[in-house]
């Protein structure tokens, strides 16, 4: 057998140091093996907290902080690294196995040339010489597609974009030849469009240079572009392993089968209709003190009880216009009207009906509440404040609100820190939901969140959309979300309407090139569709 | 049940005896404050335990009396120090604008000055009593605390959970003392612990240099004046305030860290 | 190059309008005096005639704004005004003391600034184990009891008891390098505990600060050793909060001198500045005052300076 890495029942534990506590050892992950032959990638794939990017990193017999391997074996190439001493893992690392980070931001060091950072490990091991190693580099900008292959490598990190970052990292890692590389979700802190490029150029990487890989990520559609067997993983330990196909097109397990399935929601679109509760008009907008406007003449409609969903990637100018619709970034031109009244352009001309029946629901869950307020002081606060409910009434009505979020009873006296980040979002839907309004702006509410939590808030937020006839403003970048729960469809692209209409119309050819671009970007569940996008794409990603 | 850790318990036990010897300081004492009750530097005994200073008054009841005086100056110092800091660094954090700029600015300024370099040149004007010595000690380190609470303020107004009260409608008191306020008091508490210790190593520096608390007061560092010429004798009646001075600090720094670390496991403060 | 080159004229610019707001607050302490100079010199038993006549003779008779701007002028001009006391000019006063006090200054920050990095490494290298927690409990205890203490418990334990240096500071000029180090080797010392405790643990924050960074894993990633880790990725990150470091502590040195030169009798200017505010000698106050302003403004401004000349990203614009 070929095996480039043999783990054998892993078990890691790690210590942590509760503030005024006792410390205490935790099992991380347990009884997990995998094996990788040479010139294969292994996908690692798992929700926040599985343990995924620790199993990777046990490959190099790494712990991060105090993680630390207490049990198993770790054979790289027959022999057991974790027996093998310090000396024998310095020879190990960045010469047989390398690594690729998250953030390559702020994985290289910022004080140094990209150059020297490329080819340190080479000649730390003394695998060629300077020249050799420098020319290596530069033919593997050429390789990743790299903009001035010859130059790129005199700049600084923070003088080259993150997409071209992280595909300088990749060029780092392939530099010494190594016979494995893990990847630890490379292109997670892209954006979408960027996304593709980078996973292109990674693909085409492996292909060429015949090294084995662990690729690790929490989107199962972009390791079925890139793996050939695939590792689910849960609370540490797996749940399903095998190859690429029989994990995507024959799952076993329910876990499995329900990230498979994540992207399944179907919304049948609601009849357009010409009754709107919000309309903005000719929007021109731009922050104190910056000098061009990150607003440009945007027009759009939301149809009472319907869902406009407004796409774009960072920068578009989205959540901007979110800001200008609650008043918090005052338009510099254009109108808002909503219910058939004028809205006042500055937060402080609103009525408080205006403010109750426009609520907004925000991506980080965790920033939105305060930490120092139980769950029933959180969403009691709007019932007190807009109807004036005290005592036994309001406490009723906050449980008759967590009901309907699906938390049931026992929150009431919670604080956010003891909630998931799942529960954390619903809380924040029941406070919007407590105000009884009439329209909800959704920013980013699932992008925080993993899949199978974001799909539950997905189907929440249509089941009260049914209930209550509510209309919701629905920004994300996520194009998923957007089939799942959009009525209408606004694309933006640098503070501009690129494209808009009913969602049938918008997700239907022919295309702007924008929009081509960013539909085609979306990783779809099934194996080949990366090739056959690259194949047919008109325009290069936005973000080079 | 709450388990308060052994360096907690010993802080807290160091610093309330220090309190209570300060607050009942006449009736603990033995002698008078400034009765003179034997020779000029008497060994330690058993009528007088830490023996006497350069003019034969008892050291003990001088070190008694000198932690009424320290303790006080240095707690009101600490108070008029948060009072002014703090409603400054809120202010400026939620008003923001100009109202922060020119706050900000002239603390800067005030800062550009070492403090014991400006509190001599204001001491060389003021006349030097109590109130006086407290309201400059205050008013210097009141820069301290505004640097403080303004950044732990403005962290927290750029909070989406205050974005929301303010697109709820809330008022300025509801997002000053229900948003900001609950979660800035415990960073704010542990830094006045910082800022007592502060308080007491300048009380006692200023009153060393004589521009301090005035004879024939006690005060720990007056006590080192009084007594230094005896230390080129090998008489160490000089050395009992650095003793007094540095467990109170040690102490007084054990209780800010406890309390710091038990407020900030975020439960909201309950166990 | 040229945005770092505007960067550092703003901070430097920026420096001298503080100090000359410095100048201006300072000034203003004369005026908030109960009385005037006139009063302090001659008493509560003055004659008017013989006040206004000394008013006259001082300049206390012309508006405030002329007083202040005659005595700025004087400033720039090296004139820094009479002593009330003994009716020298002070500026003579003052040039002999300013270099004893620097002397005292310079070798300390000579023994202490090595000393500090060397600690705070090693408290980093030994992070959590025995050598970490002994440096980290010593230093503690130096920060919580004041420099004029330290001084004594020093002169008593080394001067007195033990005898190996000498309780007095004088050093004279006839005396050659070693001498005068010697003579002045209990006040260095002191100094060096007091900026030592608060340079050590800044350094050992800002080391950690920086070996906790992703690029320090990728370094280790690449089967890095330990020491070219730190040698060539971790040194120059840490060296700007280093340099700010150090340059905090010796502003924080000008006030420490103060009370040690009072201690040891050391005939320099914060003695100086001290002894004048007890005789309530308002020149010398403030002309000593906005001498140890400017020092202290002036390191800070060098060590913004040293920060953005050590800035990778501001010394290579995107």
């Amino acid at each position: 057998m070929s095996h480039i890495v043999d783990i054998r029942d892993l078990r890691i534990e790690a210590t942590v140091r509760p503030p005024g506590e006792k410390s205490k050892q935790i099992t991380i992950v347990d009884g997990v093996s995998y094996q990788i032959e040479s010139g294969k990638v292994l996908g690692l794939i798992g929700e926040s907290g599985a343990g995924k990017s620790t199993i990777g990193l046990a490959a190099m017999a790494y712990g991060r902080g105090s993680v630390e391997i207490t049990g198993g074996e770790v054979l790289v190439k027959g022999t057991n690294i974790l027996e093998g001493g310090v000396a024998a893992l310095h020879e190990l690392r960045g010469q047989t196995i390398t690594y690729v980070a998250q953030s390559a931001a702020a994985a290289f060091n910022p004080a140094k040339q990209l150059m020297t950072q490329v080819t340190e490990a080479a000649l730390a091991h003394g695998l060629m010489s300077k020249a050799e190693a420098e020319a290596r580099a530069v033919s593997l900008f050429k390789q990743l597609g790299l903009p001035n292959p010859e130059t790129i490598g005199s700049r600084y990190p923070h003088q080259v974009s993150g997409g071209q970052l992280q595909r300088v990292m990749t060029a780092m890692a392939l530099c010494p030849k190594p016979e494995l590389i893990i990847f630890d979700e490379p292109t997670t802190a892209l954006d979408v469009t960027t996304q593709i490029d980078v996973l292109a150029a990674i693909k085409r990487a492996i292909r060429d240079t015949g090294v084995a890989a662990i690729y690790i990520t929490h989107d199962l559609a972009v390791v079925a572009q890139i793996s050939d067997d695939i590792m689910v993983l849960r609370h540490g330990k797996t749940v399903e392993y095998g190859t690429t196909d029989a994990i995507i097109n024959h799952p076993k397990e329910d876990y499995t089968t329900a990230l498979v399935n994540v992207r399944s929601i179907e919304h049948a679109e609601a009849e357009p209709t010409p009754e709107f509760l919000l309309q903005a008009q000719n929007i021109t907008a731009r922050y104190q003190g910056a000098e061009f406007d990150v607003l440009r003449d945007v027009s759009v409609e939301v149809a009472r009880g319907q869902t406009l969903a407004i796409v774009g990637e960072s920068g578009s100018g989205k959540s901007t216009l979110a800001r200008v619709i609650t008043g918090l970034l005052p338009a510099a031109q254009g109108a808002l009207s909503f219910d058939g009244r004028t809205l006042s352009r500055d937060l402080a001309g609103r009525s408080r009906e205006d403010l109750r029946e426009l609520q907004m629901i925000y991506q980080m869950a965790d920033v939105a509440m305060n930490p120092r307020q139980t769950v029933g002081t959180i969403i009691g606060r709007p019932l007190a404040f807009y109807f004036g409910l005290k005592g036994e009434e309001k406490r009723r009505r906050v449980q008759e609100l967590l009901d309907l979020i699906e938390m049931g009873s026992g929150f009431m006296d919670r604080y956010p820190a003891e909630l998931s980040g799942g529960q954390k979002q619903r809380v924040c839907i029941a406070r919007a939901l407590a105000a009884d309004p009439k329209l909800i702006i959704c920013d980013e509410v699932t992008s925080a969140l993993d899949p199978l939590v974001a799909h539950g808030i997905l189907k929440l937020l249509l089941k009260l959309q049914a209930e209550k006839g509510l209309a919701y403003l629905f920004i994300t970048h996520d194009l998923a979300a957007v089939t799942a729960i959009a009525d209408s469809i606004a694309v933006m692209y640098q503070g501009k309407l690129q494209r808009y209409g009913p969602k049938s119309q918008v997700l239907s050819p022919p295309f702007d090139d924008y929009t081509d671009l960013l539909l085609s970007s979306v990783p779809q569940m099934r194996l080949g569709w990366l090739e056959d996008v690259i194949e047919t794409r008109k325009m290069e990603s936005a973000g080079n | 049940m709450i388990r308060i850790p052994l360096a907690a318990v010993i802080g807290l036990f160091l610093t309330s005896t220090y309190f209570l010897v300060a607050i009942f300081a006449p009736y603990i004492a033995p002698y008078g404050m400034a009765e003179i009750v034997g020779d000029v530097w008497e060994p330690m005994s058993i009528e007088h335990w830490l023996g006497t200073d350069n003019i034969g008054r008892d050291l003990l009841t001088r070190m008694i009396y000198g932690a009424r005086t320290t303790i006080a100056v240095a707690t009101f110092a600490t108070l008029v120090s948060f009072v002014i800091g703090s409603v400054l660094g809120f202010t400026a954090a939620v008003f923001g604008g100009w109202v922060d700029q020119a706050l900000s600015r002239f603390v800067d300024l005030i800062m550009s000055i070492p403090s014991l370099i400006f509190a001599l040149v204001v001491l060389s004007v003021m006349p030097v009593t109590l109130p006086v010595l407290i309201l400059v000690m205050g008013l210097l380190d009141s820069t301290r605390v505004y640097r403080l609470s303004r950044a732990v303020a403005v962290d927290i107004y750029v909070m989406d959970y205050v974005e929301a009260a303010k697109l709820r409608g809330e008022g300025r008191g509801w997002i000053i003392f229900r948003e900001l306020l609950p979660n800035a008091l415990s960073p704010l508490v542990a830094e006045m612990g910082l800022r007592f210790i502060f308080m007491v190593l300048t009380i006692s520096t200023l009153s060393f240099l004589g521009l301090g608390v005035q004879p024939p007061n006690a005060e720990w560092g007056l006590i080192v004046k009084e007594n230094k010429d005896g230390i080129v004798y090998g008489i160490g009646a000089a050395l009992w305030p650095a003793l007094s001075i540095a467990t109170l600090a040690i102490s007084v720094n054990l209780v800010a860290d406890w309390v710091l670390t038990r407020t900030t496991s975020l439960k909201g403060g309950r166990e | 190059m040229s945005s770092v080159l505007t960067l550092i004229a703003q901070r430097v610019a920026l420096g001298i309008v503080l100090l000359f707001f410095v100048s201006l607050l300072i000034f203003l302490g004369t005026l908030a005096l109960p009385g005037d100079v006139a009063q302090t010199i001659l008493g509560q038993s003055a004659t008017p005639e013989s006040l206004a006549n000394l008013r006259a003779s001082l300049g206390l008779d012309q508006p405030p704004l002329t007083r202040y701007l005659n005595w700025l002028a004087g400033i720039f001009q090296g004139d820094l005004g009479n002593a009330l006391t003994n009716g020298r000019p002070i500026a003579e006063s003052i040039g002999k003391r300013l270099g004893n006090t620097m002397f005292l200054a310079f070798w300390t920050a000579v023994i202490a600034v090595p000393l500090s990095i060397l600690l705070g490494l090693l408290s980093v290298r030994y992070r959590n184990r025995w050598p970490d927690k002994l440096i980290s409990s010593v230093t503690l205890t130096s920060i919580s009891v004041p420099e004029f203490l330290l001084a004594y418990v020093m002169i008593f334990v080394f001067g007195v008891k033990l005898g190996w240096f000498p309780t007095i500071s004088l050093p004279n000029d006839s005396m050659s390098l070693g001498q005068k180090l010697y003579s002045i080797s209990l006040p260095i010392l002191v100094l060096v505990m007091v900026i030592l405790a608060h340079m050590m643990r800044m350094t050992r924050a800002a080391i950690l600060n920086v070996m906790e960074s992703a690029y320090i894993e990728t370094a280790e990633l690449k089967g890095i050793k330990q020491f070219t880790i730190i040698a060539s990725h971790a040194m120059p990150n840490a060296l700007s909060p280093i340099i700010n470091v150090v340059m905090l502590n010796l502003a924080y040195l000008v006030v420490g001198v103060v009370v040690v030169e009072v201690v040891f009798t050391y005939p320099g200017l914060g003695s100086y500045l001290v002894d004048h505010v007890a005789k309530r000698d308002l020149p010398v106050v403030q002309a000593v005052g906005i001498i140890f302003a400017a020092i202290y403004i002036g390191l800070n401004i060098l060590a913004d300076v040293l920060s953005i000349l050590t800035n990778p990203r501001l010394r290579h614009p995107k």
